[in-house]
């Protein structure tokens, strides 16, 4: 017997912070089984992964650079979602928006530094947004499913890549499949860059500027979900397609549109890996996160001011999780991942687990202090 | 007779890359045909291959890895019905769930109990299944025509491939000629006129799921313990999101899911055979162009440029009971 409660009386926060923080905690004890059954101590590699993301000045910069990949991809899978598309596809379209990226740096680099920086953030927007542009225009077209659609676009991404890195675009003066590197001035000032301005003595890290283009990027999103027409004619096509048609709102213009959005915010990947931190292209330099923002995205409830948390705690996964890595033999990366699913699991798919039981003991509460 | 040899290995390759294909596309018909998403196919194939090739291992035996895959991949199956069917979660978030966990699990297990960068330790003979060369297919050898059907396509292949074959028309016998088979079509189509003659929308979807789990677990131990000896990670490389492609293409209906199914193998090993090899009048083509058809041609076929594909009614959609 489901429990039915009013959804008006809800605090908001119950349903907003409170559930999701219980799915949170449901998934890690989740995880924590799996670290034991690989044979080591959960609460020791919880203390690892605090030590790791928090306990130094450099570890803390790669928890946000890891943070950085983590808003691109949430918020690029978010766009879609709230026009009801999964785009599956951030692994390609951040791929191919790393192309963008360097092509154009490479080409342009005779103009003066900024202005190559903006055309460049510009490619990846247009080539990650290209990437989206067949499985998008396949969906509102053609009835394609979005989520095969944009996996084969991820392999076939892949295959591209590989392809041009090999034959066509690689440094042939070294073995490895990367292009040759863009110059110096090019590449985006580090954390290290601006700590040693003020005088403070620190290691390389991976942290750039780019954290501060996802932090923006986070504002347009939520501008342009909530706050202009187009957010509201992709939402409404995602709540209710047969209303939106009533009111007028094309399904094909919308889905296009929030795919396009989509990719171009995945293909800013390739900003913050191209720019700030491998100056060139290597292969398969996505690794995975454009998965992860699929997590990342529905742990924050597909809103940006919910994708920064979740992003930064993906961000202390994985950088706690690498020293991990470290110091626990028995456990991979790939461990990882597996976390990531079960975060998946609760905080998406059994989302209301515990959602009618969490929600009535709030509304009883409530009702109990001001009985009507 | 170069050519004709030729053109045996091709077919002879078509067959056994099409099987796991051909598990996975018939659990995924089960699955959709009740009302449920399942792009999980994928993930469960993974955490088939995985179990069949630890259990194999550990116990020597593949009948038991195989019967280990089935218990994992029907847990999995229930996990996604849970969460789906019961809770009424997103069913398409509840499938990339299971994918990425298992993507993640496997290999994270394989490499903590095994060590080897997630692989699982290479079984012996006894530990996986054989190809089975069929009965006087060695005398009819050198008999034209004959010899090369019988002895070099239709012999020497692993047992999963018989039993896909034989699977495709048991499919179509329960899907369409049983009363279980109708059921299950009409909780895909309309839940709530079979709820009104009596029948459990949520047990029968669960009983579709439990029929899904038990056939992609013969996907995975496919590839793990009898085309390959061992897990690697990620081996099902998209095979489940083929199948379903193959199954959409097929209109959700065993036979002609079966032809995309071979459709898809043809290309596969079409594709395997044409690395390297220079086509008339365009060239050596880049291996990853050609390593890249089987996705392409998904797409395309997809794209629904032969025709539309209707799905079940209810697909997608949880069962929400009136009170």
């Amino acid at each position: 017997m489901t429990t039915v409660v009013d959804k008006t009386k809800v605090p908001w926060w119950a349903a907003n912070i409170i559930v999701p923080l219980v799915n949170l905690v449901l998934a890690l004890l989740v995880s924590g089984l799996f670290i034991f059954i690989a044979g080591e101590n959960p609460l020791q590699a919880v203390k690892l992964i605090i030590y790791g993301s928090f306990g130094y000045v450099e570890g803390f910069a790669y928890t946000l650079y890891y943070t950085t990949n983590f808003i691109f991809t949430g918020l690029a899978f978010a766009v879609a979602f709230h026009c009801r598309l999964f785009n599956i596809g951030g692994e390609g379209q951040a791929y191919i928006g790393g192309l963008g990226v360097f092509l154009v740096a490479i080409n342009f680099s005779f103009l003066p530094v900024p202005i190559v920086w903006l055309l460049a953030i510009a490619g990846a927007i247009i080539f990650g947004a290209a990437w989206a542009f067949i499985p998008a225009y396949l969906q509102a077209k053609r009835g394609s499913h979005v989520v095969i659609t944009t996996i084969m676009f991820n392999f076939i991404a892949s295959s591209l890549m590989i392809f041009l890195l090999v034959d066509v675009i690689r440094d042939t003066a070294q073995m490895g499949p990367h292009t040759v590197a863009l110059p110096k001035e090019l590449w985006f000032p580090t954390f290290k860059d601006f700590a040693h301005l003020f005088g403070m003595k620190i290691r390389y890290s991976p942290l750039n500027i780019s954290f501060i283009i996802a932090i923006i990027a986070s504002f347009f999103v939520w501008f342009l979900i909530w706050k202009t027409k187009w957010g509201y004619e992709m939402r409404a096509v995602g709540h209710n397609t047969q209303a939106a048609i009533y009111a007028g709102i094309s399904p094909y213009k919308n889905i296009i549109i929030a795919m396009l959005v989509s990719g171009g915010l995945a293909g800013m990947l390739g900003i913050n890996e191209i720019l700030g931190v491998h100056h060139k292209i290597v292969a398969g330099f996505p690794a995975g996160y454009g998965f992860t923002g699929i997590a990342v995205a529905l742990m924050g409830r597909n809103h940006p001011i919910g994708i920064f948390p979740a992003a930064l705690l993906f961000g202390i996964l994985y950088q706690g999780g690498s020293e991990v890595t470290f110091d626990m033999p028995n456990i991979t990366r790939y461990m990882f991942i597996a976390v990531q699913g079960v975060i998946i699991l609760f905080s998406g798919a059994l989302e209301n687990l515990f959602r009618p039981q969490i929600e009535s003991f709030f509304v009883n509460r409530i009702n109990k202090e001001n009985p009507a | 007779m170069e050519n004709l040899a030729d053109i045996a290995s091709l077919l002879n390759s078509t067959f056994r890359i099409s099987t796991p294909l051909i598990f996975a596309a018939m659990a995924g018909l089960f699955a959709e045909r009740s009302g449920v998403i399942d792009f999980g196919l994928e993930g469960k194939m993974l955490a088939a291959a995985f179990v069949a090739a630890v259990g194999s291992y550990y116990f020597n035996s593949p009948w038991l890895g195989l019967v280990l895959a089935i218990i994992a991949c029907v847990s999995l199956s229930m996990l996604h019905g849970f969460a789906s069917v019961t809770h009424k979660g997103d069913q398409v978030v509840s499938c990339v769930a299971i994918n990425i966990l298992m993507i993640g699990l496997t290999t994270a297990l394989a490499a903590a109990w095994f060590g080897q960068a997630g692989l699982t330790p290479t079984l012996k003979d006894n530990q996986r299944f054989l190809e089975i060369t069929l009965p006087f297919a060695d005398s009819l050898q050198n008999v034209p025509i004959i010899g090369l059907i019988y002895s070099d396509i239709i012999s020497g292949h692993y047992i999963f491939v018989y039993i896909a074959y034989l699977l495709v028309p048991i499919v179509f016998w329960i899907v369409f000629k049983t009363s279980f088979g109708l059921r299950i079509r009409a909780v895909g189509e309309n839940p709530s006129a079979v709820d009104t003659a009596g029948i459990n929308v949520f047990s029968m979807r669960y009983k579709a799921l439990m029929v899904n789990g038990v056939l992609i677990a013969f996907a995975g131990a496919h590839l793990s313990t009898a085309v390959n000896a061992n897990f690697f990670r990620e081996m099902s490389a998209g095979r489940g999101y083929l199948a379903l492609a193959a199954l959409i293409f097929g209109k959700w209906h065993p036979k002609t899911a079966l032809i995309a199914c071979l459709l898809f193998g043809f290309t596969d090993a079409l594709q395997i055979r044409l690395q390297g090899v220079p086509i008339p009048g365009i060239g050596l083509i880049p291996v990853q162009f050609i390593q890249a058809t089987p996705y392409i041609l998904t797409v395309v076929l997809l794209a629904g440029f032969v025709g539309k594909a209707i799905a079940p009614n209810a697909i997608g959609q949880p069962y929400i009971k009136e009170r």
